[in-house]
């Protein structure tokens, strides 16, 4: 009985997970314009996303904002993480941590606003231009990822078996040699994990780019959000199905990984 | 004069010197992430607090500047409050902050309700199947969030996919109004954050002894008793960390009102942007911003915070 129950509601609740994302992929292999009709099969709306000049630019400026923001956030976040676990005894931890933290839960449009006038600020005060193209969209990115970047690595480095890195310090290896070459491969997964996450918030974030992008940078999300204020459009469907095929493949390789990793 | 200002300069000086004695690798290493959340997270907010003080002003940038030298030698500081003033008389922004609540509070209640029976469904599966069936939940959530909303768009829409079947089916003459409106923004936060609800649910329900729930069997409770004073109680901590980490996103949330919500659903995220880029009053839109977390958003981090020590320190002992 119980059993049976615990497997309706799964049933369901995957079925609201899914049900959606299903209909936007079985869709974009609609000849017609309308959602509403299915005529029949077609590839047509792939073919005109794959050759629309902006959406193709903006996948390029997307993907380059995406991949420069994980990798400092990476590699900002660690430090970070290594503060806020194995520094012990200095003052202003509790700020720091809550400042590294906050913006978990900042509302995207307060801090994209905030991060904006910081810009326009900045480029009245020194003359920097703030619409230098991408920069303060990587700049914003790097801010909010690193937060979730140092949460993932903090958790693992808690977790980590403290001793061998003491016994290496006890043989005499100096402290960065110690992080180079036990501390960072122990971290790994976390720092790989924490990138592929900082990559797709970049990739996904509408509102803070939105605000800060400068002339000339439209991110991938930007041109979507906007076609979607004025309705609804095949091409999405297409562009959609294509990210989900490359989500699926990724997780595949991921799983068969990890699958051959235990073995 | 000539003499003090000397001493400043070699009190400086000699602070300095202070400091790089101190500065040692480690400082460096603080320093780095540091300077970086200072410079773009702390100094943004500090500037948003000046412009919501500000005046507005049509001009580039729009705002007048609080503090101003007078003919060299005189500094004016000039606060303006009206900005929030107005966010506390005018009627459309209490109505923004009432529908961003009310909005925000269904959505949470409604995740809750799907998700604790799903959470707990997954911590009872057997060992194997858990991995499989949380990832098949984080999932989604791996897409992008503009076609999670856009999907809904989908299925909503007056042409959607729901709206064509029942006419299809004829259990409806004309479609029905299932979009642009409040209910439509509750349905795209609860799609969008239910991750959020089932994880820390998950993690409170599956610590759970199950024996205790055979031993009140045991002793002849009900199946709703045995939930209500065992189950209930005891992931009570997964609730309140996934209604707040549902709560603290939804009710700043711009995208899913702006597409789902319809002109009507004018959320405080909704009202920031539209000051922003509508209306050009910067003042307004940074005095938004801040309301919004010292009101909303820093109390229920605060209290979650404490919780949460509290909830530790309970366990330590």
């Amino acid at each position: 009985m119980h059993f049976r129950w615990s497997r309706a509601i799964l049933f369901l609740g995957y079925l609201f997970l899914y049900f959606p994302l299903v209909c936007v992929v079985i869709y974009s292999f609609n000849e017609s314009r309308l959602l509403a009709t299915w005529t029949r099969f077609s590839m047509k709306w792939y073919k005109t996303l794959l050759s629309d000049p902006i959406i193709l630019r903006a996948i390029w400026t997307s993907v380059k904002i995406a991949c420069l923001s994980a990798t400092v956030s990476v590699i900002l976040g660690t430090i970070a993480a290594i503060i806020i676990v194995r520094f012990t005894g200095f003052r202003w931890k509790p700020l720091f941590v809550g400042a590294i933290t906050a913006p978990l839960v900042m509302p995207e449009v307060v801090m994209g606003l905030s991060l904006l006038m910081l810009f326009v600020g900045l480029e009245r005060v020194f003359g920097w231009s703030a619409d230098s193209g991408s920069t303060t969209i990587v700049i914003a990115h790097i801010t909010l990822t690193l937060s979730y970047v140092t949460v993932l690595v903090q958790a693992r480095l808690h977790d980590m078996d403290k001793s061998i890195e003491e016994a290496a310090l006890d043989l005499g290896a100096s402290p960065l040699k110690v992080f180079f070459v036990i501390t960072l491969p122990m971290i790994s997964p976390s720092l790989i994990l924490g990138w592929l996450l900082a990559f797709a918030l970049s990739l996904d974030d509408v509102v803070i780019a939105s605000f800060v992008a400068g002339a000339g940078a439209t991110t991938l999300p930007m041109i979507v959000f906007s076609s979607l204020r004025f309705g609804l459009s095949p091409e999405i469907n297409a562009l959609a199905t294509i990210l989900m095929a490359l989500l699926s493949v990724g997780v595949i390789i991921s799983a068969v990984l990890l699958y051959k990793r235990k073995m | 004069m000539i003499n003090t200002m000397y001493r400043t300069e070699e009190r400086v000086i000699s602070w300095f010197a202070g400091i790089s004695k101190k500065v040692s690798g480690r400082h460096f290493l603080i320093s780095i992430p540091f300077i970086w959340i200072f410079l773009f997270f702390i100094c943004p907010c500090l500037i948003l607090i000046e412009i919501s003080l500000s005046e507005s002003i049509i001009a580039s940038p729009p705002y007048t500047p609080i503090v101003e030298w007078l003919s060299g030698h005189m500094l004016q500081i000039r606060m303006n409050l009206e900005n929030y003033m107005v966010l506390f008389t005018d009627e459309m922004y209490i109505r923004g902050f009432i529908t961003s609540v009310l909005i925000a509070g269904v959505s949470t209640v409604c995740c809750l309700l799907i998700g604790f029976p799903m959470a707990y469904a997954i911590a009872r599966a057997s060992e194997h199947y858990r991995r499989i069936l949380l990832m098949l939940v984080v999932l989604p959530f791996w897409t992008s969030f503009l076609i999670r909303v856009y999907a809904w768009m989908m299925l909503l829409s007056p042409s959607g996919f729901i709206n064509t079947l029942l006419m299809k089916f004829h259990l409806i003459e004309a479609p029905l109004p299932l979009i642009n409106n409040s209910f439509a923004a509750c349905i795209g936060i609860i799609y969008a954050y239910l991750p959020f609800m089932i994880f820390p649910l998950y993690n409170a329900i599956e610590k759970i002894d199950y024996s205790l729930l055979e031993a009140a069997y045991d002793l002849g409770s009900s199946p709703m008793t045995a939930f209500f004073s065992i189950v209930m109680p005891l992931s009570a901590p997964g609730i309140y960390a996934g209604s707040a980490l549902v709560f603290v996103p939804a009710i700043g949330e711009f995208v899913i009102p702006e597409l789902l919500g319809g002109s009507q659903t004018l959320t405080i995220g909704r009202l920031v942007w539209n000051e922003f880029f509508g209306s050009m009053s910067w003042p307004t839109a940074a005095a938004l911003s801040i309301v919004l977390l010292v009101f909303v958003v820093f109390p229920i981090v605060f209290i979650q915070r404490c919780r949460e020590t509290k909830f530790l320190s309970n366990n330590i002992e």
